[in-house]
């Protein structure tokens, strides 16, 4: 649980110390001539961003639960330490040139140029589902070898973690679908950018826990 | 920072006005509606967990007597009544009801920032309680493993439901989760995005404050118990070994090994204990708020008790395995999660303190909403006191397994935050509905139900003494259990029916004022917050009609020195206080 409980800690202390420098110094029954030009709005954020960073710390508490569960039942005497297949490498690599096809996209449409935006949406689509079609294909390696998801758990947390990870991705691709569409009907470069730069984000969160998550099953 | 708010566009909100019956009321995606969809269906599940609970004392109370109760059932109901009571009515009722109902009125917006998402947070609430109702229906009955679902017991021969009881069960949190998670999503982006011009943070009711705080809880915590249903359902579906050990059934050897029922616990009550205060925050937000307006007097300490719920949404994080002193875990774990555990208590004690304060040389008016909040501090208050005992291991080891237990869970998260739900609806019912509700039946209804549940479960603390084992189905023959607490026993049953039967006077109460109430004053309890000052009552799709609200103070000015009246609405400016009478030497 010492991973959760970092991870989290590391949120409620950024979560609670942003709140008490709100709260300190503030004696909300006198009147205030600062305060009455406060709304919601002074954050300067967008709603849609303040939810993509909500759902983060949802999606890391999730990561974290899980990479914790997989150290402690790790130390059961039935653990046998599954060998992943070098084709997660290849994945690997597959995911991290999809993150940065998603930021190259990205910049082009902070920079309105509309007519990139259609490669790079392309492109960044076509390696994200490539990793996942790797990844199946690991699954099917490790099936071949005989190493089914009821024999270890070694291997029930690998097909676990992956899938986990895997309906992560095939959430953000669904977003990635609507927006190309709209890119594919003509839509400019400032109406889509929002979901652009969200979607960079999601997809290095991703990349992200998905290293993070691949050191753990190879250390191990 | 130029002000502009999108929703203050005109067109926006003609744009956005529901033309058919069925997006005004079916799906809507106004949060009032939701707020209304997310209460009515909580309460209706609430008196299905209410009818198990009453079954259960049937059997306690006169063993053997009914022939539709068997050991099977009994541990269904426990079940049932545990998990619908604390997820599925207490949760869904504060964060998906009054969540919904009060953010957007209190914080000044318009509605949820994400209505299509606050919707379907709702349908899929629905359909989280329609596959947990159907497990009642689904062969083998619905699962009877206890509302923590502790495995190995839970997916093995001789529980009920191992089959599709569970499966439903797992798959009904599941979605549960899901709801939550899209309703949670909105709670927080409301509060931090959507308040109108004026309204710092500090500005906020406390009520908001507690379902804020509570909903990043129930966001960083739910996950915990997605992760364990999850791997529940491989080890039931797929025959891995997450949580399964090794076990002999029958004689004959299972195909499970190595697993780890500690290590669901783990993950079970990492969820469970902020779960806690994910039910108490709100009620604590919404007590503070009641207290301060039927008093007519500013809340004691507004700055330490917004302190005081960060401070307990963090620390509820660290005390999870006091849930676990007789799990078999580490014996030093408990030495850290007693600190933890009994240093929780400092800012809780805190809290209470500053409701009594508030009420100390206060203007109280003993209306309806302000006898359930006094009555909460009560029942509050002693079941944290038997927290206490219980959190330290020595006085736990004995009692944990003993009706003391179940006293003190039901006094600290069953009837304080039900009756704080109750004082919040008859508080927010003449401006949910625009009418007033019987002031003499929900007197009736109070002291009944108040006096009624401190006679189950005062008595209850004494059976746990005598060692008056919990979850058992019937006692049987025993040297150290005196004929008195079957005597015990069988009183409290009555009690337990007789209080059940008082709800009906609420529920009577709440239907018929709908139709035959007197129509209620737009601010009956004189409330300086958003909500009481909306332009209709109860308030339009839209809430504020074409201009939002300006806010120049915080919402407890109530029987400021030198004012004409005794509150001053959040809207008023210092410029437009009506000067009077000193209202600060009243009393």
């Amino acid at each position: 649980m010492t991973i959760t409980l970092v991870f989290l800690g590391a949120i409620m202390v950024t979560v609670i110390s942003w709140l008490l420098k709100q709260t300190l110094n503030t004696e909300p029954w006198v009147s205030d001539p600062a305060a009455d030009a406060v709304s919601g709005t002074s954050l300067d954020t967008s709603n849609k961003t303040m939810g993509l960073t909500t759902f983060l710390a949802v999606a890391t508490s999730i990561f974290a639960l899980f990479i914790s569960a997989y150290t402690l039942r790790m130390q059961e005497p039935d653990w046998r330490p599954l060998a992943e297949p070098a084709l997660l490498w290849f994945n690997t690599a597959i995911l991290v040139l999809a993150s940065i096809a998603y930021h190259w996209t990205r910049n082009a449409a902070v920079s309105g140029n509309t007519a990139r935006l259609k490669p790079g949406l392309l492109i960044s689509g076509v390696l994200t589902i490539m990793f996942l079609g790797g990844q199946l294909i690991a699954w099917q390696q490790l099936i071949a070898g005989g190493f089914y998801v009821w024999t270890n758990p070694a291997n029930a947390f690998f097909y676990l973690l992956t899938a986990v990870h895997g309906v992560h991705l095939l959430g953000g691709l669904w977003v990635w679908a609507r927006c190309t569409t709209k890119v594919w009907t003509g839509a400019e470069a400032d109406s889509v950018r929002l979901s652009i730069e969200l979607c960079t984000v999601y997809w290095h969160f991703l990349l992200l826990v998905w290293i993070v998550m691949f050191g753990v099953l190879l250390s191990t | 920072m130029a002000y502009v708010s999108i929703a203050d566009r005109d067109h926006e909100i003609e744009h956005h006005d529901p033309q058919t019956f069925i997006t005004k009321y079916v799906w809507s995606q106004d949060h009032k509606v939701i707020a209304i969809q997310y209460g009515v269906t909580a309460i209706f599940v609430g008196i299905v967990a209410l009818v198990l609970s009453v079954l259960m004392r049937l059997q306690l109370g006169f063993p053997d007597s009914f022939a539709l109760i068997n050991p099977e059932n009994y541990y269904q109901f426990i079940t049932m009544h545990g998990m619908i009571m604390v997820i599925y009515l207490l949760t869904a009722l504060f964060l998906g009801g009054f969540g919904n109902y009060l953010i957007p009125l209190m914080c000044g917006s318009r509605d949820m920032v994400f209505p299509f998402m606050n919707m379907l947070s709702f349908w899929v609430y629905l359909l989280s309680v329609i596959v947990l109702l159907a497990s009642f229906f689904v062969p083998g009955g619905a699962t009877g493993a206890g509302w923590t679902l502790y495995p190995p017991q839970a997916i093995s021969q001789g529980t009920p439901g191992i089959d599709w009881g569970i499966l439903t069960m797992l798959g009904s949190l599941a979605l549960f989760i899901v709801a939550f998670t899209m309703g949670g999503l909105n709670y927080v982006v409301t509060v931090l995005q959507a308040r109108c011009r004026g309204m710092t943070l500090m500005r906020m009711p406390l009520s908001i404050w507690g379902i804020f705080i509570a909903t990043i809880l129930g966001l960083l915590a739910f996950p915990a118990l997605l992760v364990s249903a999850v791997m529940m359902l491989f080890d039931k579906l797929v025959g891995t070994s997450f949580f399964m050990p090794a076990m002999v059934s029958a004689g004959e050897q299972m195909g499970t090994g190595g697993g780890s029922p500690v290590l669901f616990q783990h993950l079970f009550w990492f969820f469970g204990h902020p779960e806690v205060y994910i039910v108490a925050l709100p009620a604590f937000g919404i007590v503070s708020d009641l207290l301060a307006t039927h008093a007519r007097k500013n809340i004691f300490g507004y700055r330490m008790m917004v302190w005081a719920l960060l401070a307990i949404g963090g620390l509820s994080f660290i005390v999870w395995a006091h849930h676990m002193y007789v799990s078999g875990m580490n014996p030093y774990f408990g030495f850290f999660f007693a600190t933890t555990t009994l240093i929780i208590a400092v800012p809780t004690a805190l809290k209470v303190y500053n409701w009594v304060l508030t009420l100390w040389q206060g203007n109280i008016h003993l209306r309806v909403p302000m006898l359930f909040a006094i009555g909460f501090v009560f029942t509050f208050t002693h079941g944290g006191l038997t927290g206490l005992f219980l959190g330290n291991v020595t006085i736990d080891l004995p009692l944990s397994d003993t009706y003391f237990v179940v006293a003190h869970f039901h006094m600290v998260m069953g009837v304080s935050p039900i009756l704080v739900v109750f004082g919040a609806i008859y508080h927010w019912y003449p401006k949910i509905t625009g009418r007033m509700f019987n002031e003499t039946l929900g007197r009736w209804h109070f002291w009944l139900t108040f006096l009624g549940t401190y006679s189950i479960y005062l008595p209850m603390h004494y059976l746990g003494f005598l060692g008056v084992p919990r979850r058992y189905f019937a006692m049987g023959n025993t040297d150290f259990m005196p004929e008195s607490a079957q005597t015990l026993n069988a009183a409290i049953s009555v009690t337990v029916i007789f209080v059940a039967l008082v709800q009906l006077i609420f529920l009577y109460n709440m239907i018929v004022s709908l139709r035959n109430g007197k129509k209620a004053d737009p601010n009956p309890w004189g409330g300086a917050s958003l909500e009481w000052q909306t332009p209709d009552t109860p308030p339009k799709h839209g809430n504020w009609g074409h201009e939002l609200p300006v806010v120049h103070r915080w919402a407890y000015d109530y029987s400021v020195p030198g004012q004409e009246q005794d509150f001053t609405p959040q809207t008023v400016s210092a410029d437009e206080v009506p000067v009077g009478r000193d209202h600060g030497m009243e009393h």
